[in-house]
């Protein structure tokens, strides 16, 4: 019988633990947890800040999960090293556990930035765990001005999720538009301005140089009094475990298309890793919950044994805010790259398709989200544009655009 | 396992698939009632294109990625089936942008929905309404 042993408890450990029992319904599973908690959606915390779920409905998956997968989980531990040639853990208690066959799935910590009297601020927070979330919840009140620095995916939902509990919310970043990792100034300024449009104050190009107890004196001079300081600026992938084990590492864990480390036995998945753009080729970090699910499962099949390849991730988003969505994927090559791009602006609501050597690479949609999903499909398998009717798709993704044999496939066999 | 196929060389385009969708989800008793004047959030939807016309739904598909990418774990398939779980759905979208077929949507209240077979429906009399009320026999209701 395999002894698995997954050092994590988030999502990329629940696609682990499925992976390795579509594979092998026997073998001892072993899941050491850092939070004392059972797995629950990372993402939803700002949602449960906005009271669209609660402290039951956030739980990824049922009850019975761990009994049902034959899992044990050790909550409140910490693993501290891995030993590659004894394949053992060693957990902060001292003890050690086994293992034929290891996934990290450490996922990442927030990167709070060294600034000058940090200290002097009581009332300061990271935005990352459900016990973030509730000792945010605890603090504020509909009296508090919050202070959130980073206008990034994590800090805009937090925004959101805040707004309606205290009296004003300010949001600054050093660059000069919000979600700059998924939208071009055009399109930031229109998701901006929405925010604003419901209650969200923002100050960009600009941030804190130094905290005086509940003020911030800003770079461009200006000073923001705040009752809660949020810290939100990104995630630095744990990878202190599989370095320190003599394992590749970029900014994030190195692995391949099966998910294997450059370590025999020890496989990554989900936050902690690095992988190819498939959109791009570039190799990067795409922390992201789908893609942390197919990694991790990924993983757990090759893990039992069978044979399974990701190696087609590429970033996306699905993101809205007061009522205002937008989708992202891929990459969005500029002229001077040699992409094109095709625009359709009406009011608040914009699209964008970018294409590159005959192939849709990447896409913004705000407003208008409908069926975005067969864009996506076209970025996943390299459809080329030639095999299409773009001019319909430019309009609008539909399956009209493509050939009647691929749809005969689609709705008329099993997929 | 039986699922919803659709052929687009009997689909007449007349829509009725979307309307029987939606009153077969409505759970109200009566299709004046319960459709008259109301926006309808079919789960099936008719596209057009020249003289082609066709139906999409689910395709409950083997290794879904709605499920696998489902930010809340509301999406699960069960016995071939997959469901979302509407207490759960947070109404992120994320499923919107990775299904292949464009078959899932937000509903009035802005989760997700989607094609379920219509189980459980009670306006539906066992097999899924868009079928039944298919006048050209375009949509079936089969193994394959």
């Amino acid at each position: 019988m395999k002894r698995y042993v997954i050092i994590g408890n988030g999502t990329a450990a629940v696609g682990c633990i499925e992976g390795i029992r579509s594979a092998d319904t026997d073998g001892r599973i072993v899941v050491i947890s850092a939070e004392e908690r059972r797995v629950y959606s990372r993402p939803l915390i700002s949602y449960y800040l906005e009271g669209k779920t609660d402290l039951e409905r956030i739980n990824y998956r049922p009850d019975n999960f761990y009994s049902d997968n034959k899992c044990e989980v050790l909550y409140g531990k910490k693993a501290v090293s891995i030993n590659s040639d004894a394949t053992s853990v060693e957990l902060d208690g001292g003890e050690t556990i086994e293992y034929d066959e290891l996934c990290v799935a450490t996922g990442s910590s927030p990167f709070v930035p060294p600034i000058e009297g940090a200290d002097s601020v009581k009332s300061k927070f990271s935005f990352m765990t459900l016990d973030d979330a509730l000792k945010i919840e605890k603090s504020v009140n509909k009296e508090s001005r919050v202070l959130i620095v980073g206008a990034g995916l994590i800090g805009l939902k937090c925004a959101e999720g805040l707004k309606d509990r205290v009296k004003s919310v300010v949001v600054c970043d050093l660059a000069d538009r919000v979600l700059s990792s998924i939208l071009d100034d055009e399109c930031a300024a229109i998701m901006q301005s929405h925010l604003e449009d419901n209650g969200v104050s923002f100050m960009l190009g600009d941030s804190a140089v130094r905290f005086e107890g509940n003020a911030a004196y800003m770079k461009s001079g200006k000073t923001v009094d705040f009752d809660a300081l949020v810290t939100a600026v990104g995630v630095r992938p744990n990878i202190s475990l599989v370095k320190d084990a003599g394992g590749k590492c970029g900014r994030g864990v190195t692995v391949d298309g099966r998910m294997a480390t450059s370590i025999d036995s020890i496989y990554a998945a989900g936050d902690c890793i690095e992988s190819r753009d498939a959109s791009c080729g570039d190799v990067k970090i795409m922390a992201l919950l789908p893609n942390a699910y197919m990694e991790g499962r990924c993983a757990g099949i090759n893990m039992a044994g069978g044979d399974c390849r990701f190696d087609d991730a590429f970033p996306m988003n699905s993101i809205g805010f007061f009522g205002l969505h937008a989708m992202t994927a891929g990459s969005y090559f500029s002229e001077k790259d040699g992409g094109e791009t095709f625009e359709i602006k009406k009011g608040k609501s914009i699209k964008r398709l970018f294409t590159k050597d005959g192939y849709l690479t990447g896409f913004i949609l705000i407003g208008e989200t409908e069926r975005a999903g067969i864009y996506t499909s076209m970025i996943r398998n390299r459809t080329p544009i030639a095999s299409v009717d773009y001019e319909i798709l430019k309009n609008s993704p539909k399956l009209s655009a493509f050939d009647a044999d691929y749809r005969r496939k689609a709705l008329g066999g099993v997929v | 396992m039986k699922r919803i196929f659709v052929d687009e060389k009997w689909c007449l385009g007349c829509r009725l698939c979307e309307y029987n969708c939606a009153y077969s989800n409505s759970g109200v008793v009566g299709m004046s009632k319960a459709l008259k004047g109301k926006k309808i959030y079919p789960r099936i939807r008719v596209e057009e294109k020249g003289d082609t016309t066709f139906a999409v739904s689910c395709r409950h598909c083997e290794d879904p990625m709605c499920s696998k990418s489902c930010i809340a774990g509301a999406i699960t398939k069960k016995d071939g089936i997959v469901r979302v779980d509407q207490e759960k759905c947070v109404g992120c979208l994320t499923c919107v942008l990775v299904c292949p077929y464009g078959a899932i949507a937000p509903g009035e209240n802005g989760t997700a929905q989607k094609c379920e077979l219509c189980i459980g429906n009670s306006n539906s009399s066992g097999e899924p309404a868009c079928v039944g009320g298919c006048p050209n026999k375009a949509i079936v209701f089969e193994e394959r």
